[in-house]
């Protein structure tokens, strides 16, 4: 399966971003789950490895400034490839809003999504490519 | 204007939640918010469908409710132009999941959008359908999306191919149709396409063998191919990181070709040399790099063998694990877990450093490196590994002893060759971490020691020793409160000494002190402090100088709180006070424990928990009992396991029926209401203990059948006394109940019980002569090995008078599978001022060797 979810978290802890995929959680467990995932993550230092294993996830993560972006995978995924997919996404957002910060993915949640969507489909990675991700977006800006 | 009117901008809204300083106003502009966006779709404002939906979208992502949207979705979806359906359909993936029946509604949009020329709108749809399309909906659309593989632009292959994934796990069935589509996605040039292509296939391999056949057989080639372009291309900006091109394509490559060497030593050979290229030519000092030097030693561990392939693999793990990048470290850990049923030598040679790694500051690479150990032990290494752990068990943080205690203690019981190896680890084990150890854990010890006749001595007095500095344990206090209560004349006699113990001098009274601690202690909790009571009890029998303390320390507790303390308490007080001539055989020390059936169940215990909560009800469904101090007990469940503490934990079903270990502690919290008091499973009375007030008439022949068929040899000459325990607790005149023909007023007693032997008295006494009393004694031998030459001496104080009849045999069988009999007639003189002691000595042969056994019979009941 891949990813099971995406997770965006600024440093208080408030969720600025989360998809899950064919994850059938209520909004509590949802909560409950980010909750402890979040605790379990900002309580580790810079020197411990990325990869947090929770109940039957393993959480990939990394912090650029205030954000932690928090990917949970099944067992048997390759680590060092989600590392490498974070830097991605984050690359892919540096390029279209330009120096991304938390208030630019807060207040333009939606194209947040539509990159991730490009991106990632049903836990799977469909597409490496920033200007390949981005053509579609930057299209719509266009007509609007 | 209001600003939280349904007109309000989006920027606002989010901008006022920011504001929030506390969650209850961050609560009071959510609902604010909601109630406008209700009123908005209830005016069915189409204007505001956009805006309401991205703002539901951010109030869902703070969670919370936002199923009344969901409508909203779908009209967005059906309405026309790109920006509503693009919102539409993003909202539809976050705040629908496939369970909800709305989703059905969408099917017709969707089918639609599929048909559409606008390929962004496919796209759309493609997406949507993939993240989260339910069964009836595969099935509905599944020939869409197999017409959409074919068609030519990419964006909308790669979509539809990933959807295909969806369909294929949702409907196994459809696999087929979508096997040479997906087939011939492998030759496309286009990395999007190529790497949804690869997860299709991957895909289909794990729900068809038949896939797996096809693919091998035309599709290996072309994967070679890929992996080779896409190794030896030259800078390709787009897809380039860190100077390696698209290494998520290379990562699903090598998991595709690794389901496809799979049992397949053929195509495995073929895919040799680009494995071997990828695996010594792909830069190291980058994360990129190492996670496709990562995937490519999984694929080499998960093909068949190929020649030098599982060197190099083995080399990069070596080269991983003494990286000082922790994520590094982490992932070769991980692979060694893999690489451990492959090649478990070249693991062992790690041993060193995955050991320090258990030692780690940071919590997810001991955690791996433990369960790595967990695997590397073996009979060999288990000492030294063991003894590494439990030093470290010593410094390590709080929160990560939990998970060393349960592995240190499943590699002690997997592979434990001496009892007391097992025992000294144990016990470290249970003085540096007792708190964490789990209950099965320290009932199974119990089983040991008590199967182990030659160490219960020194693993009293070894817990003694441990509970000197670490009575905060709770495990281990637990143990040494029932190893003091079983075996406390052990401690105290210094018996069973073992050459490498050093001696030491433990009185009566300390032992009783220890009692008192854990009875008393802040941190014992009500499980200790009922088994506390009942080693008190048992231990006021054995030392006599101390049962006047005794008593008075469960006087104490006859007004504690805690109900079960207290009835306890004062159940124990009337068995001392009232009922000292059975005490001493109401508290004989336990039968050993059945240590085969205790496994068994530990290993089905989670099976059992299910059955046995249906097997106490049956058992339970006779007459509830009432006992004096007004409280409604139901009879005991007869099959009470032995250990079971825990409160989930209930009785062995009836499967297990001749396994009389009873309740021993009595503690669990089920089974508390049916066991006041320490059924000792070797004496039968207790369990007629239990019932207590039952109608007592109609009880006492199915109780002396049933405890005569569970204890042939040692209950014939106590079963009688049965009928005068039923009272004990009634308050009835102990002989006013029911007159058999030889109405015993005495109940039998264990003379004497070493490791090796065991000697039981029962008493007759003739009403004419009140000073004569006929002792009929009973030897069992409780080793492997049979006795012979059997000689059996006594010697009693002057006011008394002695006469031994011949004994009925001199050799005495193995195992307690025969006895001994010999009648002793004694006339005390001075009957009804002092009472009967004896000395004894046992003289045999065991395998030719002389053995001589003595003691001093103190307990007799008062009275002869």
């Amino acid at each position: 399966m891949g990813i099971r979810f995406v997770l965006l978290v600024n440093k208080q802890g408030q969720t600025r971003l989360a998809q899950y995929y064919a994850e059938h959680l209520t909004l509590d467990e949802r909560r409950a789950l980010e909750g402890e995932i979040v605790r379990k993550c900002l309580a580790r230092t810079e020197q411990q490895c990325s990869f947090v294993e929770h109940r039957n996830y393993k959480i990939v993560y990394r912090r650029y400034a205030s954000l932690f972006f928090l990917v949970g995978v099944d067992n048997d995924e390759n680590e060092l490839a989600i590392l490498e997919f974070i830097h991605l996404f984050v690359e892919t957002m540096d390029r279209h809003f330009g120096n991304v910060c938390e208030l630019d993915i807060m207040f333009h949640l939606e194209k947040a999504h539509f990159m991730l969507e490009e991106m990632v489909m049903n836990g799977c990675i469909v597409e490496t490519s920033k200007s390949n991700i981005l053509t579609p977006i930057q299209l719509m800006d266009k007509a609007s | 204007m209001n600003p939280f009117s349904s007109g309000t901008r989006l920027r606002d809204m989010i901008r006022a939640i920011r504001a929030c300083k506390t969650a209850a106003e961050e609560r009071a502009v959510v609902r604010k918010e909601c109630a406008a966006i209700r009123s908005s779709i209830s005016e069915n404002d189409q204007d505001y469908r956009h805006r309401n939906i991205a703002k539901l979208m951010f109030i869902h992502m703070l969670g919370y409710p936002t199923h009344f949207g969901q409508m909203e979705c779908l009209k967005l979806i059906a309405s026309a132009g790109f920006p509503e359906k693009r919102i539409g359909y993003l909202g539809l993936m976050l705040l629908l999941d496939e369970r909800q029946e709305v989703l059905m509604l969408v099917t017709n949009s969707l089918k639609q959008d599929l048909n559409h020329t606008n390929q962004y709108i496919v796209g759309l749809a493609l997406c949507a359908l993939g993240n989260i399309c339910s069964a009836e909906m595969a099935s509905d659309l599944a020939s869409e999306v197999e017409r959409l593989l074919l068609t030519r632009d990419p964006n909308i292959k790669k979509k539809a191919a990933l959807c295909s994934i969806r369909i294929v796990r949702k409907v196994p069935d459809l696999a087929e149709n979508f096997l040479s589509p997906a087939a011939s996605l492998l030759k496309e040039k286009h990395h999007g396409v190529l790497i949804a292509g690869i997860q299709l296939c991957t895909d289909l391999c794990k729900v068809s063998a038949d896939a797996t056949k096809h693919l091998r057989k035309n599709c290996t080639e072309g994967l070679i191919r890929i992996l080779k372009d896409v190794s030896n291309s030259s800078y390709a900006p787009e897809y380039d990181i860190a100077g390696i091109t698209d290494p998520f394509l290379h990562i699903r490559v090598l998991r595709l070709m690794r389901m496809l060497g799979q049992g397949d030593a053929d195509t495995s050979e073929h895919m040799n040399d680009i494995l071997a290229q990828i695996a010594s030519k792909t830069e190291s000092n980058k994360n990129a790099g190492n996670a496709i030097l990562y995937e490519c030693v999984e694929t080499i561990m998960g093909i068949e063998e190929t020649s030098g392939l599982r060197v190099l693999a083995i080399n990069i793990l070596g080269r991983f694990l003494s990286n000082r990048d922790n994520n590094i470290r982490y992932v070769a850990l991980n692979m060694l877990m893999k690489a451990i049923t492959v090649d478990s030598q070249a693991v062992q040679r790690h041993r060193t450093t995955i050991l320090e790694c258990v030692k780690d500051s940071d919590a997810s690479i001991r955690k791996r490196a433990l369960e790595l150990v967990f695997l590397l032990v073996n009979d060999t290494n288990a000492k030294p590994l063991t003894k590494e752990l439990i030093d470290y068990l010593e410094v390590s943080d709080q929160d990560f002893k939990g998970d060393l205690t349960a592995i240190i203690c499943s590699i002690i019981e997997k592979l434990f060759q001496e009892k007391k190896w097992y025992i000294d680890q144990m016990l470290k084990v249970l003085s540096l971490a007792g708190s964490y150890v789990k209950d099965d854990v320290w009932h199974a010890l119990i089983v040991a020691i008590s199967n182990g006749p030659d160490l219960q001595g020194y693993s009293v007095r070894s817990l003694y020793k441990a509970f000197q500095t670490s009575f905060e344990q709770v495990s281990l206090v637990r143990v040494v409160v029932w190893c003091i209560g079983e075996y406390g004349e052990m401690l105290v006699g210094n018996v069973g000494v073992l050459e490498v113990e050093e001696l030491m001098t433990v009185t009566e009274s300390d032992t009783v002190d220890v009692l008192e601690a854990c009875l008393t202690g802040h941190s014992s909790d009500f499980t200790t402090r009922s088994m506390s009571l009942i080693a008190l009890l048992k231990l006021s029998s054995r030392f006599p100088s101390t049962s006047e303390r005794i008593k008075e320390i469960i006087t104490v507790h006859k007004g504690s709180i805690v109900l079960e303390l207290q009835q306890r308490a004062i159940e124990f007080n009337s068995i001392i006070q009232r009922h000292e001539n059975i005490k001493s055989s109401l508290v004989e020390r336990m039968p050993v424990l059945d240590e085969p059936a205790y496994m068994v169940k530990k290993a089905n215990s989670s099976q059992e928990n299910i059955v046995a909560g249906k097997s106490s009800q049956t058992s339970l469904a006779g007459t509830s009992v009432k006992l004096p101090n007004g409280v409604a007990k139901p009879p005991a469940a007869p099959l009470v396991d032995l250990l079971d503490l825990s409160s989930d934990d209930a009785p062995v079903p009836p499967s297990t029926s001749k396994d009389f270990l009873h309740d021993l502690l009595g503690i669990d919290l089920t089974n508390s209401s049916s066991s006041g008091i320490v059924p000792s499973g070797g004496t039968d009375i207790l369990m007629d203990l239990l019932s207590i007030g039952t109608p007592v008439q109609n009880d006492i022949s199915t109780k002396i059948v049933s405890s005569n068929q569970g204890f042939a040899p040692t209950t014939k000459p106590t079963f009688p006394t049965t009928v005068q325990v039923l009272d004990l607790l009634d308050g009835l005149p102990s002989n006013g109940s029911v007159a058999g023909d030889q109405s015993p007023l005495y109940p039998s007693i264990t003379a004497f019980q070493s490791s090796a032997l065991k000697i039981m008295f029962s008493f007759k006494k003739h009403p004419e002569n009140p000073q004569v009393t006929e002792i009929h004694a009973t030897f069992m031998n409780l080793l492997s090995d049979a006795y012979t030459d059997f000689v059996f001496q006594a010697a009693v104080p002057k006011f008394i008078q002695l006469h031994l009849d011949p004994a009925s045999s001199n050799h005495l069988p193995a195992n307690g599978n025969g006895t001994i009999t010999q009648t002793l007639t004694v006339t005390n003189s001075q009957h009804g001022q002092k009472s009967l002691a004896m000395r004894i000595r046992m003289v045999y042969k065991v395998n030719n060797q002389e053995k001589l056994e003595q003691g001093q019979i103190n307990n007799f009941p008062p009275g002869l």
